[in-house]
């Protein structure tokens, strides 16, 4: 496979282990508030992705990383033409992070208030920016001949990408709630079961209509290429996948429906690639002015670096990632013995 | 400042970074130092290192935080705010920038997501085990930053293709000279930073006559620790210099003040610099000192910022390459002086710590919380001597800073996000402050017997 591809896909594989593990982190977030009702369970809670949040969003600050180093030109004139939206997004992450890490050591009841609602709103941002950010990047945005994003933030802000930015929204949700569902006992336990019930229908409805959407303000069904009909095809496996979601959380089989979640989750982010593929930025202006894998890339030689890096590195982050998770599979409950406040 | 985007991206860049290393540093040093603890404990079974274990590591895992997510930040603004910078050099620059995060980043936060919860978790010998895997991965995400700001300051390893700079040569940029000054310079002011919060900390407690036993012990290790550290970044900071005058003699011609070249070269002790006509208004100086440090001999010429200026107007075009004298001159002051400084309080204290002469409520401990202000005095005088030093250039001699911003920016963006991004730091520095305060002054948590251990814990 020649680097370039190989690069496109490597990201896609970062981002999908972002979405997928902040993804829970971010839905834990948003439901804090809600799901906890007092001190201790509120704590008990964000204990269950206490150990891993920080690891999780090293997913987000590697797939920025792999994306400088192997696509220059992409990083350049995404970062700068999304300036605004991520300025929000950073706040957010920053508050959540905070948040989650200062919450608890200090037991003035407005103070952690305080922080639990941080955490909420900086998970709820982020959730929804990411959906409105991909959302963007099929369906195009101004980017003239010489690659530089001449629009403003409004026009990131357009129905298609809105329904998309729900949709994400709902989804990260339902990660969220069925992520509880596996880590607690009673009363948080059903508590978060109920919700992911409450939540399914909403999360689907906006799925499917992100989907359906896709079809109209993207090229998805009319692209050429090889590969091009793989994008529907996984858009259309997302929705079944989410069906299949909302199946085991009504036979409360928890551990199926995260699973089914979580291939929601990867179907929806590779439809989104491959409808990109080989772009990596669409140009609303000109199909020619587009950013693609091959005109925002760089030299072979950082190419190959980075490839033998990747290679041996992401393998070990995964075993090593996978055992944390297993240290840590037992569920949690306000008798637990630790609280590691 | 004129208020352009250029300068208040600048303005951004220099205060998020400053902020961003106000807690790099000590996690640096206090994670080898809590590890170093746990491994005693390990070795001797004796629960008052537990205890210090637990005590130090929460102060780490507070300041660890703000360095997480003011990290973040870091790697968004070059293509935030410096697209062009990005679309120019990310071939070498992006590439340590993304083997920094496989390889240090998940290594740091995954193990000491594993050290904070896994206490009962883990055997001793893996649970000490994951504390030095994320010391580790502290110092090495160090390295790799580095290897990407040493191109900055002293390009190796690429060649020039139709305006980019595309990577030549990997090992290059790990071998580059800059790079093996500037990392062990920054670690071990990492490692004096955590020995001087550690020793201050410590005093404190011991003018109170508060937890003797444990704060004497802290004391100790940790000045043991500082003087090693403390001489290592004198000694590689001397050396660091001397390549200086090699790879940036603008920079340095600055920092000395130094407007006429000189064989042998004088040693600014005062100046004042007239920037705008080049004049000295006012010039003490010692003579031959600066050859004799840079060369080792009482000889040896030193370009002045006359000549240095001349030179680079003939090899890139008319502009103005001199950067701040008044900035440079007065950093690279502070930091020394600071080091200097350290240098003597870290042989003090080590002096009393080999005579036993350490005892609650000693006059000098005094000297210490105080102290405690110095390394980061040093570490923040010290990159802006690095960073404004290089200035126009953003990659030295290859590429000016206001040829790197985003040209897509607008004055009203960036200030939205200069403002937010202070005020929010802003109010997380309160909160930093307020918790490290109250976990530090509180002390060290009574060992509690095994069985209720837990419920003290969780009233904590």
């Amino acid at each position: 496979m020649e680097l370039n591809t190989l690069w496109f896909i490597l990201i896609a594989v970062l981002f999908g282990g972002y979405f997928v593990l902040d993804g829970f982190d971010l839905g834990v977030g948003m439901l804090l508030p809600f799901l906890g009702k007092d001190d201790k369970q509120r704590r008990v809670i964000l204990n269950t992705i206490g150990p891993h949040w920080d690891g999780n969003e090293v997913w987000l600050i590697t797939a920025g990383g792999a994306m400088f180093a192997a696509f220059p030109g992409w990083y350049a004139t995404l970062f700068s033409g999304f300036y605004l939206a991520l300025f929000i997004m950073l706040l957010a992450l920053i508050v959540r992070g905070i948040g989650i890490e200062f919450r608890s050591k200090h037991d003035n009841p407005r103070w952690r208030t305080f922080w639990d609602w941080g955490i909420c709103v900086g998970s709820f941002i982020p959730s929804l920016l990411w959906g409105v950010a991909f959302a963007n990047f099929i369906r195009g945005v101004p980017i003239n001949a010489e690659k530089y994003f001449i629009g403003n933030f409004w026009d990131l802000i357009n129905p298609y990408a809105l329904i998309v930015g729900l949709a994400a929204l709902g989804i990260f949700l339902l990660q969220g709630a069925a992520f509880l569902s596996l880590k607690t006992e009673e009363p948080i336990f059903a508590r978060a079961r109920k919700t992911a019930q409450r939540l399914w229908i909403p999360a689907f409805l906006l799925l499917l209509a992100a989907a359906l959407s896709s079809l109209f303000f993207t090229d998805m069904l009319v692209k050429d290429g090889a590969t091009a009909w793989l994008a529907p095809v996984c858009a259309a496996l997302a929705v079944i996948a989410l069906l299949a979601a909302g199946w085991f959380i009504r036979a409360r089989k928890g551990g199926l429906a995260f699973l089914a979640n979580t291939l929601t989750i990867l179907l929806s982010l590779a439809a989104a690639f491959l409808t990109l593929y080989p772009r990596v930025l669409v140009s609303i202006l000109d199909p020619n002015f587009s950013l693609t894998i091959y005109n925002s890339a760089s030299g072979v030689n950082t190419l190959r670096v980075m490839t033998t890096v990747a290679l041996i590195f992401v393998p070990i982050v995964l075993l090593y990632q996978g055992w944390s998770y297993w240290i840590f599979r037992r569920r949690l409950s306000e008798r637990s013995e630790d609280l590691h406040y | 400042m004129d208020g352009t985007v250029t300068s208040l991206s600048q303005l951004q860049f220099a205060i998020t970074s400053v902020y961003h290393f106000f807690f790099v540093p000590l996690t640096l040093g206090l994670s080898v130092l809590v590890a170093i603890m746990e491994t005693i404990y390990l070795r001797t079974g004796d629960a008052t290192w537990k205890r210090m274990t637990k005590f130090w590591g929460k102060l780490f895992l507070i300041n660890f935080a703000m360095g997480i997510v003011t990290g973040i930040v870091q790697e968004f603004q070059f293509g935030m705010n410096w697209s062009e910078y990005s679309r120019m050099v990310g071939d070498i620059f992006g590439a340590p920038l993304a083997i920094e995060a496989l390889l240090a980043f998940f290594l740091e936060s995954t193990f000491l997501g594993i050290w904070i919860f896994g206490w009962d978790k883990l055997s001793k010998g893996l649970h000490l085990a994951t504390i030095w895997l994320v010391a580790i991965g502290s110092n090495l995400s160090a390295f790799w930053i580095l290897v990407a700001n040493s191109f900055m300051q002293s390009p190796v390893g690429y060649v020039e293709e139709n305006g980019r700079l595309v990577m030549e040569n990997f090992s290059a940029l790990l071998t580059n000279p800059y790079v093996w000054g500037q990392f062990p310079h920054t670690v071990f002011s990492g490692f004096t930073t955590g020995a001087f919060f550690v020793i201050g900390i410590s005093a404190y407690h011991l003018l109170r006559t508060r937890e003797v036993d444990f704060f004497k012990r802290s004391f100790r290790l940790a000045a043991v620790f500082g003087i090693a550290s403390v001489l290592l970044v004198t000694l590689v900071g001397h050396n660091q210099t001397q390549k200086m005058f090699r790879l940036q003699p603008m920079k340095i011609a600055a920092a000395e003040a130094m407007l006429q070249t000189e064989n042998p070269a004088s040693f600014s002790v005062l100046s004042v610099i007239d920037q705008k006509n080049l004049k000295p208004v006012v010039s003490l100086r010692i003579p031959m000192l600066t050859s004799l440090l840079a060369f080792n001999k009482p000889e040896g010429e030193v370009k002045g910022v006359i000549e240095l200026q001349s030179m680079f107007e003939q090899e890139h075009g008319p502009g103005n390459y001199i950067p701040s004298i008044l900035v440079t001159y007065w950093s690279f002051r502070i930091m020394v002086g600071c080091g200097l400084l350290m240098l003597l309080l870290a042989l003090y204290a080590l002096y009393r710590v080999w005579r036993r002469q350490l005892a609650p409520q000693m006059k000098f401990l005094w000297l210490f919380p105080f102290a405690i202000a110095l390394p980061y005095l040093a570490n923040t005088f010290g990159w802006i001597l690095t960073e404004m030093g290089r200035q126009p250039w953003v990659v030295y001699s290859i590429l000016k800073t206001s040829e790197a911003v985003s040209p897509n920016l607008t004055v009203g963006m960036v200030l939205t996000s200069l403002i937010g991004f202070t005020l929010i730091y802003g109010l997380l520095m309160a909160a930093d402050v307020f918790l490290l305060r109250k976990y530090a002054l509180a002390g060290p948590q009574e060992e509690q017997p095994a069985a209720t251990e837990s419920t003290a814990e969780a009233l904590e």
